[in-house]
């Protein structure tokens, strides 16, 4: 398990922050060159994320991929998100949790009704019961994309173990007040999330939690960098990023 | 590892339709509801990559997130419901002589390919290729979007509790076949994957034989 004490930031060195309530969900263009740091306000978030190649949307995260390059079924930081063209769109960069899950996808209207029950609009205001596969497909129809460009999310904050057997287990509290993921990005990415619940989380109440976005710019991946020598995977996947933008 | 082998009762003499697929081909028809549909793996440990989707509305395909929730199990084998980004059950495996078949390793590319052995590897054949010219052919408007996770039938690729993912040896056999029964009108997608680099084909590439029965 890996973890990395998040760094202190410089103030001055802050582009933009913003706050996203639980169970919302927001989207940005996140330039190669900036990071992104995704807090857990309150402990026990939940992000699904997913990164698509800013000028050509066709290429997206690609789970897989980055599962099976770097021989994990998780991400931590020294890890990456591959692009399906073999690209680094991101690099995790600092973690204070220690492992995101990315094989569990994400809520849908009948799974939120059914541990959840109904809670309109109408009823509750911007309280309203929203799920996780209708609010990206929600976010994504913003640029012209939908139902077909939705694939397996990052979920960040949440963690899923696999027993011998194949058997998945959820472990609450992975994430607590004030926890960090930073995302480097290594290419102009569309990202798109939703802070519902995790599909897994076992909470028997309709509670997505709050988070933080706050993104600075960092540069890109040098030459040392821990994540580009994590694996010769790694260095392989830079090197196409890089010949992209030369 | 609990191996759960399951027999059919269909005789493949009596199915409606039978065609052997070559390594490194791809094969696509529609499976009507109802319809039986086995995949053999005739001479062993061969990946088998496949996706399917809603004949009538191929936005609706099948997702491996959730179908992997729905058993809260990673693996699939008899017993599985093959679920769609919809949450419908598209395919039931009925029977499964193999034991147990992958959904989190994907379909190589021959980007992947640059990135996970070397990039002068990126010209080996590979599945997503053999997946892109299908669709092209299929010739309605489905594109790489219409790709997501994809079934790899008959490979090995276990999760250990702490997380590690690697691609194993294969468990199947010659004559190992894997069945399911349509829940819906289906579109079957099959990369019959042409991988020389791992050993997800026992670095031997091999046919496999498409098999349809009526109910």
């Amino acid at each position: 398990m890996s973890q990395t004490t998040p760094r202190t930031l410089d103030t001055a060195s802050v582009l933009w922050e913003e706050s996203v309530p639980g169970g919302a969900h927001w989207s940005g263009v996140l330039r190669r060159g900036l990071t992104l740091r995704v807090t857990d306000s309150r402990g026990g978030a939940n992000v699904s994320m997913l990164f698509y190649n800013w000028e050509n949307t066709l290429e997206r995260y690609n789970m897989a991929d980055t599962l099976k390059g770097q021989h994990t079924a998780f991400l931590t930081a020294g890890n990456v998100c591959y692009t399906d063209m073999g690209r680094v769109i991101c690099s995790v960069t600092g973690d204070t949790c220690g492992w995101h899950d990315t094989i569990c996808g994400v809520s849908d209207a009948a799974t939120v009704k059914a541990r959840y029950g109904v809670a309109s609009y109408q009823e509750r205001r911007n309280d309203y019961h929203r799920n996780g596969y209708d609010s990206l497909v929600n976010e994504l129809g913003k640029y012209g994309l939908g139902r077909r460009d939705l694939v397996a999310t990052l979920n960040v904050f949440s963690k899923v173990t696999v027993n011998d057997d194949g058997g998945m287990q959820f472990h609450p509290g992975n994430s607590g007040a004030g926890d960090s993921v930073d995302l480097r990005f290594e290419m102009d990415a569309l990202v798109v999330l939703s802070t519902c619940q995790h599909p897994l989380d076992p909470d028997e109440t309709y509670r997505p939690r709050d988070i933080a976005l706050t993104a600075w710019k960092s540069g890109v991946a040098g030459p040392d960098d821990h994540c580009r020598h994590h694996c010769p995977e790694n260095e392989r996947a830079f090197i196409n990023t890089e010949r992209l933008y030369a | 590892m609990t191996q759960n082998i399951t027999e059919s009762h269909y005789a493949p003499d009596a199915a409606v339709f039978r065609q052997v697929v070559p390594a490194g081909e791809p094969f696509m028809r529609r499976v009507a509801k109802g319809q039986v549909l086995r995949i053999l793996d005739l001479e062993g440990n061969q990946a088998v990559d496949t996706l399917f989707y809603n004949a009538d509305d191929t936005e609706e395909r099948y997702d491996a997130n959730n179908t992997i929730r729905g058993q809260s199990n990673i693996y699939l084998s008899a017993g599985t419901t093959l679920l769609s980004n919809e949450g419908n059950p598209m395919l039931t495996i009925t029977a499964d002589t193999c034991g147990r078949h992958d959904t989190l390793g994907g379909a190589c590319s021959a980007e992947s390919n640059t990135v996970r052995y070397a990039l002068e590897k990126r010209h080996m054949h590979a599945c997503r290729d053999s997946f892109l010219l299908a669709l092209a052919e299929y010739d309605h408007g489905m594109s790489k979007r219409d790709l997501p996770s994809n079934i790899n039938f008959f490979m090995n690729v276990p999760v250990t509790p702490d997380g590690r993912l690697t691609f194993e040896d294969g468990i199947s056999a010659a004559g190992r076949y894997v069945e399911m029964r349509a829940e819906m009108d289906v579109l079957v997608l099959i990369s019959n994957c042409p991988q020389l680099n791992n050993p997800c084909n026992a670095y031997n590439p091999t046919p496999v034989e498409v098999l349809v029965w009526d109910a």
